[in-house]
């Protein structure tokens, strides 16, 4: 397969292992931010390839996973409405709220629709004039400038039965949250390729320079991933700290400035609250005032605000580097795919499920 | 609708679609029979005309077996719900080791479906089993009220003969057995999907639906040593394998870069973020037997259209760990799990 397949080459693979090897000389912690990396260093099993004092810190990088349970549960509360159609992204489908997940409420009769884009939600709305079609908008800048493409084309439709049920995350904040935390054991970043890819380079400047740490743009696949974990390498065995772009092929340093015009027009940071972390100062993405009839929180205002959440869980370690799945005692025990018991065992993405699935 | 598509004598002059009175047993119903269950699947066990069909049975073991079709849409690349149907049941039975005879078909009719597009489902199903050599000889209908199921729905059962000498059972899988694919992997779920209007993306695959029974009835003619035989349907070919592993207590471990795995399988995976492994296929059957006769099963299975992409894809490496690994393109291994919750819905 064209684009993939070079990038899942054996002899190219191996000879970044080799060239790994090669330039370590002592231990690192690397933190791969993403949990589309996360998924495949864990399917092509690449941590074993690794020399031992290379280890790999997993970051909270996957929206459904840090998806805060009360926004879980306001998603719930819209669905049981007899006049919404809950929308949302699969991966959603199987997040537990605090009492039930979004396939238990659709099996109790609740209209939810699993699609693979947001611009089918606006199709939706269009089509069903009578109901109020609410799309579950999860995701980083990646996803972000989708969301608000549809909420334009509803617009452009002059459509005002849809609205989004926001749950937009930024990195940068949360790269500064990890590594201002006095724990945080984390020596050097992959940046995630498709996130720069929209947003360009310059906030992460900014923090290799603040904290002194590596900063490489890197991919998805084998190949790209290998190569990112190299120059990170070779930056804190020379002692350097900058942003690398090891994604040239996807990344542009500025980024794509069409959808950053549009998140800039549609959008504002807000502080936001990652399942599992906490809050996060500037760390999320809302809508703006001007743009608040699409927002599903303003037009249904009596939504649940809070949720008590307690758990044994230690998401939060894991997801900010401190801890591995393997500290968890319920991994793979009480704690599995079918039965989550924190976030990072929700969504195929998030660290925990990656481990459990493929070791 | 034009009279010549039908083969009946009388048209429907009355309804173009299904009716409720269709399910009431009196005169409506008959018509449906009569004018379009029983052209399409005539043979003399069907016109005994009776609650059920009698028929003479041999000495040996039966095998016997059911499925039930809800597949959305009803049409798509390469097939129907028809077909699906005859040949989900058939390689059922096929992968007893048993040659197929006989099928029941259970129609639910959702009231509004077009006489036309039963019309063509039944004429496909009568194909399908002309092709694997069984008789449809016993049916039932029943209609429900528009919404209560989704156009139809369609149960088959059927029995078959399994031949002397012949004993098919994960538990006969032994280490230095080999797993052979029949074909290639995950067209019949890819096709489906994308054949759904709301996904927006083409392919140019088609389901693999097709029956087996032909080609494994002489593979086990061949080589009686066959220990399993498998058709990785729903749970795909990562499931199926799990199921033997756990049944057999074996561990068994896939080469990935032999995998057939067609480009526009892989493409469509990638974009939807799902693994081919776990997606469903219907005409496609893991053979399970000792590495020493593995030659000789290919060039049998080589030989006919349904197995001509037959290859092997893993093996049987030890006991007592019942577990599915893959050996990856740089020389480690990964668990292949079976599935955790459902990857797609209703593509069977």
């Amino acid at each position: 397969m064209k684009y993939v397949d070079e990038y899942r080459n054996n002899e190219q693979v191996q000879a970044l292992v080799r060239a790994i090897r090669k330039a370590t000389t002592q231990t690192w912690h690397i933190m791969e931010i993403c949990g589309g990396q996360t998924h495949a260093i864990a399917r092509y099993r690449l941590e074993e390839m690794l020399p031992e004092q290379v280890r790999l810190l997993h970051g909270p990088g996957c929206p459904v996973c840090v998806t805060p349970v009360t926004l879980i549960d306001q998603a719930l509360e819209l669905a049981k409405r007899p006049d919404v159609i809950l929308a949302s992204f699969g991966d959603m489908m199987r997040v537990p709220g605090t009492r039930e997940d979004l396939l238990q409420v659709k099996a109790h009769g609740a209209d939810v629709r699993m699609l693979y884009s947001p611009l089918d939600a606006v199709r939706l709305a269009e089509t069903n004039p009578g109901k109020e079609v609410v799309f579950f908008a999860i995701g980083f800048e990646t996803t972000a400038p989708v969301h608000m493409m549809a909420l334009k084309e509803a617009q452009r439709k002059k459509l005002s039965n849809f609205s989004l049920l926001t749950s937009l995350f930024t990195v940068p904040p949360a790269i500064d949250a990890i590594l201002s935390d006095p724990e945080s054991k984390v020596d050097g970043f992959l940046t995630a390729g498709h996130v720069c890819a929209i947003t360009g380079n310059s906030a992460y400047h900014q923090l290799a320079e603040k904290y002194k740490t590596p900063m490489v743009v890197t991919g998805f696949e084998p190949v790209d991933l290998l190569l990112g974990i190299y120059r990170c390498l070779l930056q804190l065995e020379n002692g350097s700290y900058f942003v690398e772009n090891a994604y040239r092929r996807a990344v542009p340093e500025e980024g794509n400035p069409a959808a950053r015009a549009l998140m800039d027009e549609t959008l504002e940071p807000c502080d936001q609250e990652w399942r599992g972390i906490g809050i996060i100062p500037g760390s999320g993405l809302q809508l703006k005032k001007t743009y608040a009839i699409y927002s599903s929180r303003e037009k249904f205002p009596f939504l649940p605000r809070e949720t008590e959440i307690s758990s044994e869980c230690i998401a939060g370690n894991i997801m900010r580097g401190v801890s591995q799945p393997s500290d968890c005692p319920f991994f793979g025990k009480a704690c599995s795919p079918e039965r989550p018991m924190g976030a990072p065992m929700v969504s195929s993405e998030g660290v925990c499920a990656a481990y459990y699935k493929y070791s | 609708m034009k009279n010549e598509d039908f083969n009946c004598p009388v048209p429907f002059n009355d309804s173009d679609c299904v009716l409720m009175a269709h399910g009431g047993g009196g005169r409506m119903t008959h018509r449906l029979i009569s004018d379009i269950f029983y052209p399409a699947f005539r043979n003399p066990l069907l016109e005994q005309d009776h609650d059920g069909c009698v028929f003479p049975v041999q000495e040996g073991r039966m095998a016997y077996s059911t499925d039930s079709f809800v597949v959305d849409p009803i049409f798509f690349p390469g097939g129907d719900i028809g077909d699906l149907a005859v040949n989900g049941t058939v390689n059922d039975l096929a992968c007893c080791g048993a040659r197929p005879l006989y099928l029941t078909a259970g129609f639910i009719l959702e009231e509004g479906l077009p006489l036309s597009d039963l019309q063509r489902i039944v004429r496909s199903m009568r194909k399908a089993a002309d092709k694997a050599g069984v008789q449809i000889v016993a049916g039932d209908t029943k209609v429900v009220e528009r919404g209560k199921c989704d156009k139809l729905f369609i149960n088959t059962s059927g029995i078959g003969v399994v031949p002397e000498g012949i004993r098919i059972a994960p538990d006969r899988v032994r280490p230095g057995d080999v797993v052979i694919c029949s074909g290639p992997i995950g067209a019949h779920g890819i096709t489906i999907l994308s054949a759904r209007e709301s996904l927006g993306f083409e392919t140019n695959l088609k389901s693999d639906t097709v029956s087996l029974n032909n080609m494994l009835s002489q593979l086990l003619k061949n080589i009686e040593e066959v220990h399993v035989l498998r058709d990785p349907t729903r749970g795909g070919v990562s499931g199926t394998l799990n199921e033997i592993a756990k049944a057999a207590r074996v561990e068994i471990v896939l080469d990935e870069a032999s995998l057939p795995i067609p480009d526009a399988v892989k493409g469509a995976s990638e974009i939807l973020g799902l693994d081919p492994l776990y997606i469903a296929n219907e005409g496609l059957v893991l053979v399970i037997l000792p590495e020493t006769r593995s030659q000789e099963a290919l060039a049998v299975m080589k030989s006919f259209p349904e197995g001509k992409n037959a290859t092997i894809i893993g093996r049987i490496t030890g006991e007592d760990n019942a577990i599915v690994k893959m050996k990856t393109p740089y020389g480690n291994y990964r668990i292949v799990d079976m599935l955790s919750g459902e990857q797609l819905p209703r593509i069977c």
